[in-house]
């Protein structure tokens, strides 16, 4: 089965515990972890299922709901609030019809913002997935949007 | 940078595998790089050298810094020269293989940077002094053999070599490195304490979970030069004794992931990394030496950061820091000893060894040796990333490195240290960067993001935002920081909101000092540093807020008034069809009219507006 095949990759140690997390998700197409791969983590690694939830819920990477295809990260940081990134996240929002936090309903996006990405150099900025994008105007998101719509 | 100096990056490119005849061109491609279309320049350089089937090398390099500049393109010469094109979009790039590439023409309006003139932009870089960044956005960082043509893992046989455990930590002692994570710790001291420490298993890491908003010093570094971070750690790990290490980097940083696990597999291969390292290269003793590094991933927790809670999540738990003592010097990492240094203090270490402890301690300060590398971020000319010397000015790195602010507005303060730091007013622009000068400011050296603020931020806001930010990052475990942050934050916010009541800043230095006084850790002991610091150089601006329901940067929405100017308005109705409460009021082309009892402050009249006509107070 799939998920032992992922859980495999990795030694049954505690440790290891984020990476296969991650891993788990990243192969969800709805980029979250169910039920069943805390489930199956925690018996592979020999944790009480308490533990698992625990470790997934503390960090914000890790979603227990479905989210999109892609996961839009819009940044809020002072850097990039001061060039802009409250209208961009107007922008994405109208454009996607969701708010932040919201799964578009055709489960393309999920509108999501972040403390700092660390490219404060180009602010504003975003991710879409791993993907980064700098020096961002309204067009130019609302541009990205549709570059992935027709990609799908 | 001198054209000696140039001469011997191209001398790097050539000594690692180039081409002596034709030319080199090199796209910067950190994340800044990519985020401002670096790949789609990159594409579209190798159609056009394709094309012209022309003799080129085409590499790729980090970050140089210069991220107001962003995408940079490198040409260098068979004889060395360099030339900078800044701003280069794919569009741009068809000139420059024609006239550069083809005919040897550079195309001068576009170049920033070039050892055959002196360029506007050099005064970028004239009073920089690049240890940390000293192969940065000049060598690949995915090529081990440019890193070892510009004197890589020389430091690291250095001390297999020729120097002793001990010998090795008096070196880095002498140095007077102090922890570039913040909090400025003797690195050398903190070597000891780990090497004295009792136990067989010692555990090495490094702190590369940059969360500090405004701050991307360890990116840039692990993205354009992870070997230099790794041979720092080799050259931590045989000081002190220890075989085992990670690397913990925060998961919003996967570029930086991708290419150290090409190092470490890299300089596994190569014998840098792994079993009796250097064995073959080196002496017996040397070949003792063994070390298996591992990368950890974050999965988004700022909290992280602090020591004792990224020792747990690098277990497997949830990240929470717990009280110290035990140091991790002492107990660590699965309880044994452990030493903890940031991405930036290991960078240095190499430099430090090859150059010598004293050409290290000859720069700087008294008590802070060294350069130091900051983000230059937000309201700044050029943004980027520059390495000073200890001892320079607040106001030399923001005017004559960082050209002063954007649009020529008025500077006015500076976020130094992130939500742990504080606002240095413009006034104090001539604090010298040591962790003792920047601290009496009531901000604190931190990690080196240093976000500029222009006369249209409100302090009160940023004081808000950086509350914000650390009462959703608080990890929960201490009641202040837990539920102190919260009850600050909604203070603050009722402020910006027009709600602010007498004894609200009584009240929010009574919360301050019991946050710092019963948090366990950092995040909690020096969240109130943003509010603190803000009421000490900008209390007028709290008042005007409470007493005066005014915002004096015509920030905050809530309390600004939007009139019309009857000069300048046209009557093209645009903002009357954006107000969501039909506040506007006119004639087609006659001046209109806002009725402020129907506005709600939503400022979307300003933004409609070409004409520049709506007007706050």
């Amino acid at each position: 089965m799939e998920r032992i095949r992922i859980l495999k990759k990795f030694e049954p140690k505690r440790e290891n515990l984020l990476l296969l997390l991650h891993a788990l998700q990243k192969n969800n197409r709805q980029n979250y972890l169910m039920e069943e791969d805390l489930k199956s983590a925690a018996q592979y690694l020999s944790l009480p299922p308490s533990l698992v939830h625990g470790a997934a819920t503390f960090y914000s990477m890790y979603s227990l709901k479905p989210r999109g295809q892609y996961i839009v990260r819009i940044c809020q940081s002072p850097p990039c609030h001061q060039m802009g990134s409250s209208d961009l996240i107007e922008e994405a929002s109208r454009a996607l019809g969701v708010e932040v936090g919201e799964t578009t309903p055709d489960g393309l996006f999920t509108l999501e913002t972040s403390e700092c990405l660390g490219i404060c150099g180009v602010a504003p900025a975003m991710t879409v997935n791993e993907e980064v994008h700098g020096n961002l105007t309204p067009e130019r998101v609302r541009a990205i949007f549709s570059e992935k719509r027709r990609a799908k | 940078m001198l054209p000696g100096a140039i001469m011997h990056v191209a001398g790097s490119y050539h000594a690692a595998g180039g081409n002596r005849e034709g030319l080199i061109v090199v796209v910067g491609l950190g994340s800044c790089g990519i985020a401002a279309g670096g790949q789609k320049v990159r594409s579209a350089l190798i159609e056009a050298i394709e094309r012209r089937a022309l003799p080129i090398q085409l590499r790729e390099t980090g970050c140089v810094g210069m991220c107001y500049r962003e995408v940079l393109v490198d040409v260098f010469d068979p004889q060395g020269k360099r030339f900078t094109y800044g701003n280069v979009t794919p569009e741009r790039v068809e000139r420059l293989a024609t006239d550069h590439f083809e005919s040897g023409r550079p195309v001068r309006e576009w170049l920033v940077r070039s050892s055959e003139e002196s360029l506007a932009d050099d005064s970028f870089f004239a009073k920089q002094k690049r240890i940390v960044l000293r192969n940065c956005g000049i060598i690949d960082p995915e090529s081990l053999a440019e890193y070892r043509a510009r004197d890589g893992y020389q430091a690291l046989e250095k001390a297999l070599r020729r120097m002793q455990p001990e010998e090795v930590i008096q070196a880095v002692r002498d140095s007077g490195l102090r922890g570039r994570g913040g909090a400025g710790f003797p690195t050398g001291l903190k070597w000891q304490f780990a090497r004295g420490a009792k136990g067989e298993k010692k555990y090495l890491i490094c702190n590369g979970d940059e969360g500090d908003p405004g701050a991307f010093m360890d990116r840039s570094v692990l993205e354009g030069d992870p070997h230099t971070v790794i041979e720092g750690m080799l050259i931590a790990a045989y000081g002190i004794g220890a075989d085992e290490g990670y690397l913990y980097v925060r998961a919003e940083y996967p570029l930086a992931v991708r290419r150290l696990r090409k190092a470490i597999a890299d300089a596994t291969m190569a014998g840098f990394l792994g079993e009796h390292i250097m064995g073959s290269m080196l002496t017996a003793r040397g070949s003792e030496f063994s070390f298996q590094l591992h990368v950890k991933e974050g999965a988004g927790a700022f909290v992280c950061g602090e020591e004792t809670a990224l020792m747990a999540s690098i277990e497997g738990q949830r990240g929470m820091p717990r009280l110290r003592p035990p140091f991790p010097a002492t107990s660590g990492l699965w309880g044994k000893p452990t030493n903890i240094n940031n991405v930036e203090t290991y960078a240095n270490i190499p430099w430090i060894l090859l150059h010598g402890p004293q050409a290290f301690a000859d720069l700087g300060t008294e008590k802070s040796k060294g350069s130091k590398v900051f983000a230059l971020a937000g309201k700044i000319a050029r943004g980027g990333l520059v390495e000073v010397p200890m001892g320079i000015t607040i106001g030399e790195v923001i005017y004559e490195i960082g050209g002063g602010i954007k649009d020529g507005r008025a500077f006015k303060a500076v976020q130094m240290g992130g939500p742990s730091g504080g606002c240095i007013p413009a006034s104090l622009a001539d604090t010298m960067i040591d962790y003792e000068s920047v601290t009496q400011t009531g901000a604190i050296m931190g990690s080196g993001g240093m976000v500029v603020l222009d006369e249209t931020a409100c302090m009160v806001e940023i004081a808000r935002f950086f509350l914000d930010f650390t009462q959703k990052e608080s990890c929960g475990k201490c009641t202040f920081c837990r539920i102190g942050t919260k009850r600050m934050l909604e203070i603050l916010t009722r402020i910006t909101q027009g709600q602010g009541q007498e004894g609200d800043i009584e009240l929010l230095y009574d919360l301050a000092d019991k946050v710092k006084t019963s948090s366990l850790c950092g995040l909690g002991q020096t969240a109130p540093n943003p509010v603190l610091t803000t009421l000490r150089y900008f209390r007028e601006e709290y008042e005007a807020h409470i007493r005066e329901k005014r915002c004096p940067a015509h920030y905050c929405r809530k309390l600004l008034v939007y009139r019309i100017d009857s000069d300048l308005c046209t009557g093209c109705t645009a903002c009357a069809r954006a107000c969501p409460t039909q506040a506007i009021s006119g004639v087609v082309k006659q001046p209109h009219l806002i009725d402020q009892a129907r506005c709600i402050q939503c400022g979307s009249c300003v933004a409609k507006c070409r004409f520049d006509a709506v007007k706050t107070q």
